[in-house]
């Protein structure tokens, strides 16, 4: 499977992460339990189209589109 | 006898922001609380105290609430206080009890297991032990103690379940054996992951690779701890209540419509419902005023007293209702998860003017009030764009913008005219408004690109569970708000507004004493309606005489091009105090009949002439005028409020600056052009 950005799934998209392209952002997504290897899935995307909502360990985490795109995810079907 | 000795601790409460750790705080001291500062930051600090005795001793315990913090590498102004207060010697903090959200232990325990590394006296409390329950998730919590080395108390801070055993746990805290990172890591750089973390936080050169690795080798060891102690139902999915409630505060339609009604409310409480206790504090002042000035000897003390304090004071209380409001609706709003869906779905609207989607709510209620709206700015935690709100929230039109408007545009259109189907006075007063929500979004986008910052701008944020609202979480909410800006906010409104009393009453100068003996001796006899007259010629020509009157004069060549003259100029230095005070300071300078009625005035005005026997209020004039309280401060209970939430003069004084020049600027084009 390929990776691809977090900002290009949809809504009721599920996937895992792999990994980060900026580490400041990392490290906050870290803190916050987006660890590679955990499963999420896209809950809401905002009506303008950012910010976007993930159900992740647990919880519903919202981040904006830019932030998404530096994570790399793998798509599960 | 028993004789009972009195132990005190001092704990702090810390955890990650939604942990319950507020309703703890509350739960634990109620209004036993108050509200200090930290040394040069604009957040708030939260210490409180409870009582208790076991076994024949007693305990204070003095409780610090800590901003909420995710980890001990900060990433936001709120979590580096946390930190920093956390580590500070001079603090003495005793025992360290960190709040955890029990349905969601994997996230939490990462701050758990970094500050059991700290090496400080620590426990443990599971928050919301009851939802963990109810969603079937089973927590071994002597495996848990066992392993971590402290104590794990259950609580439900909600109904205050579970703290009898939370004060046995803080009497007996201890200091773990355990260790959760990895000491290969730091290789001999640090003694201890103490001494990691301050020069981390202190001079932040660690690399994130190093603060990365920490977390998840901790993460690692907090997956073995979850998989083992405790049993979670898998859960892929939102609760089905969160869920549905989305479905309509997200959906594009249905969202905006609800923000749209909630925004309606908050501003219908705001502008309309507040009127009527307000109108209730200032006719208890007055009369306690009327009661003062008619029963104790009269003379400056009582004059001051009457007109200078229980005035200001009655200016201060003014505000309560409005306030009280404001931050019912807050309180509400975020207790139950809202405001962070409001966030959700306004921030793409919000941020190309550096502004925050929570600054909705206070930019909406600022068409009532600015003063509650800056303290309602509280809630955005990015501090840059919580700036940017405090900063351009007194340009929005206020209510007490209102009056001045009314006057200014009958004067401008003494006769109901149309413009095609619309009314023109109305036309006006809206062009007022939208000028004044334009200026807003304006200044809003120049200043995000001046405005320089370390922290960076985050929305990587929670979205709460929807839960129910508790009243005391709200109650000591707005009770706290209201005492903060009446101790702090209220004692800069009262010095101003003694100073501008004084400075209206009082001159140096033989004819103003004159006039002083005169009216004392017309007020003392029968009044008829002649001397009424007269009494009320001698208040005018009193104002003229004092110092007020001399300012006006002293400005005159200032605000001479913007077509206003020396008797505007008083009504503009009264009117600092508040800008509705422009009508009545008019109505005494033209010895209107009736300074509640804007009628009387109006004709006044009209009537005026200036030197040459021209009418004096022109369309530039009133133009001009109307431009100058669109933009100008005129407000020193929003520079008090400012002063207290941003916690020093700096940003006053740029407020004041910059609404003085556009002020100055707009009113000098708009009467250079129109003349």
């Amino acid at each position: 499977m390929k990776t691809q950005s977090l900002a290009k799934l949809k809504k009721g998209q599920k996937a895992v992460i792999k990994s980060f392209t900026n580490k400041t952002l990392s490290s906050k997504l870290i803190e916050m339990g987006c660890l590679p290897g955990e499963t999420f899935v896209i809950t809401k995307i905002a009506p303008l189209g950012s910010p976007i909502a993930i159900f992740i360990a647990g919880y519903e985490l919202s981040l904006r589109k830019d932030e998404a795109d530096s994570v790399l995810v793998e798509l599960i079907l | 006898m028993t004789n009972l000795k009195n132990n005190q601790l001092k704990i702090a409460l810390l955890g990650n922001p939604n942990s319950g750790k507020s309703s703890l705080f509350n739960s634990l001291t109620g209004l036993k609380q108050k509200t200090g500062n930290y040394a040069g930051v604009t957040v708030d600090r939260l210490e409180g105290e409870f009582s208790f005795s076991i076994n024949n001793e007693s305990h204070t315990i003095k409780v610090i609430d800590l901003p909420g913090a995710y980890s001990l590498f900060p990433k936001s102004s709120d979590e580096e206080i946390a930190c920093k207060t956390l580590l500070d010697q001079k603090e003495k903090i005793d025992v360290v009890v960190i709040v955890l959200d029990a349905t969601s232990l994997k996230r939490h325990l990462l701050l758990a297991t970094q500050i059991i590394d700290l090496k400080i006296k620590t426990v443990l409390a599971l928050n919301m032990i009851d939802e963990a329950n109810s969603q079937d998730i089973i927590i071994d919590i002597q495996g848990l103690q066992n392993t971590l080395g402290i104590d794990v108390v259950c609580l439900n801070s909600r109904k205050q379940e579970g703290f009898d055993n939370l004060k046995k746990a803080i009497l007996n805290a201890r200091i773990s054996s355990s260790i959760f990172y990895n000491i290969s890591n730091f290789n001999n750089n640090f003694i201890s992951y103490k001494e990691f973390i301050i020069s981390h936080i202190y001079s932040k050169k660690t690399e994130s690779d190093i603060e990365n690795s920490d977390k998840l080798y901790r993460f690692n060891i907090i997956n073995y701890l979850v998989a083992k102690f405790v049993k979670t139902p898998i859960q892929l999915s939102l609760k089905a209540i969160t869920s549905k409630i989305d479905a309509f505060t997200t959906h594009r339609v249905y969202g905006y419509l609800i923000l749209i009604f909630i925004l309606f409310l908050v501003f219908q409480f705001i502008f309309f419902i507040s009127e009527a206790p307000m109108n209730w504090i200032e006719s208890a002042f007055l009369g306690l005023g009327d009661f003062i000035s008619t029963q104790f000897p009269k003379g400056a003390l009582n004059d001051l007293v009457v007109h200078g304090i229980i005035a200001g004071i009655s200016g201060v209380v003014m505000f309560v209702p409005q306030i009280a409001f404001l931050f019912l609706f807050i309180g509400l709003l975020e207790d139950t998860g809202y405001m962070a869906r409001a966030s959700f779905i306004m921030d793409k609207v919000m941020r190309p003017f550096g502004l925050n989607g929570k600054s909705v709510i206070p930019l909406i209620s600022g068409t009532a009030c600015a003063v509650p709206s800056i303290l309602a700015t509280r809630s955005i935690s990015n501090v840059k764009e919580r700036l940017i709100t405090i900063f351009i929230l007194p340009l929005v039109s206020c209510s007490a913008r209102l009056p001045v408007y009314t006057l200014l545009i009958a004067v401008l259109y003494p006769k109901t005219s149309f413009l095609g189907f619309f009314n023109t006075q109305g036309l006006v007063l809206l062009f007022l408004y939208l000028l004044g929500f334009i200026a807003t979004l304006i200044s809003a986008f120049v200043l995000k690109q001046i405005m320089k910052t370390t922290e960076p701008s985050f929305f990587i944020m929670e979205l709460p569970v929807y839960r129910w609202p508790q009243s005391k979480n709200i109650g000591i909410l707005v009770y706290s708000k209201v005492i903060i800006f009446i101790k702090e906010a209220g004692k800069i409104i009262l010095a101003i507004s003694i100073i501008l009393w004084f400075l209206s009453t009082h001159g140096i100068n033989k004819e103003y004493q004159e006039l002083e003996i005169k009216e004392q001796s017309l007020s003392s006899n029968y009044q008829t309606e002649a001397i009424k007259k007269e009494i009320k010629q001698i208040k005018t020509q009193k104002l003229e005489q004092s110092f007020i009157g001399y300012l006006g004069h002293f400005i005159e060549p200032i605000i001479k091009p913007l077509g206003f003259d020396w008797k505007i100029g008083i009504s503009l230095i009264t009117s600092f105090a508040a800008r509705e005070v422009f009508v009545g300071t008019m109505a005494t300078i033209y010895q209107s009949e009736d300074s509640q009625n804007s009628e009387g005035i109006k004709q006044k005005l009209l009537n005026e002439k200036d030197e040459f026997g021209n009418q004096k209020y022109t369309p530039a004039v009133c133009w001009s005028l109307l431009l100058f309280y669109a933009f100008a401060m005129q407000c020193m209970s929003t520079m008090a409020v400012v002063k207290r939430e941003t916690k020093s003069w700096k940003l006053v004084f740029a407020q004041l600056l910059f609404m003085s020049v556009l002020a100055y600027v707009s009113a000098f084009g708009a009467y250079q052009i129109l003349s």
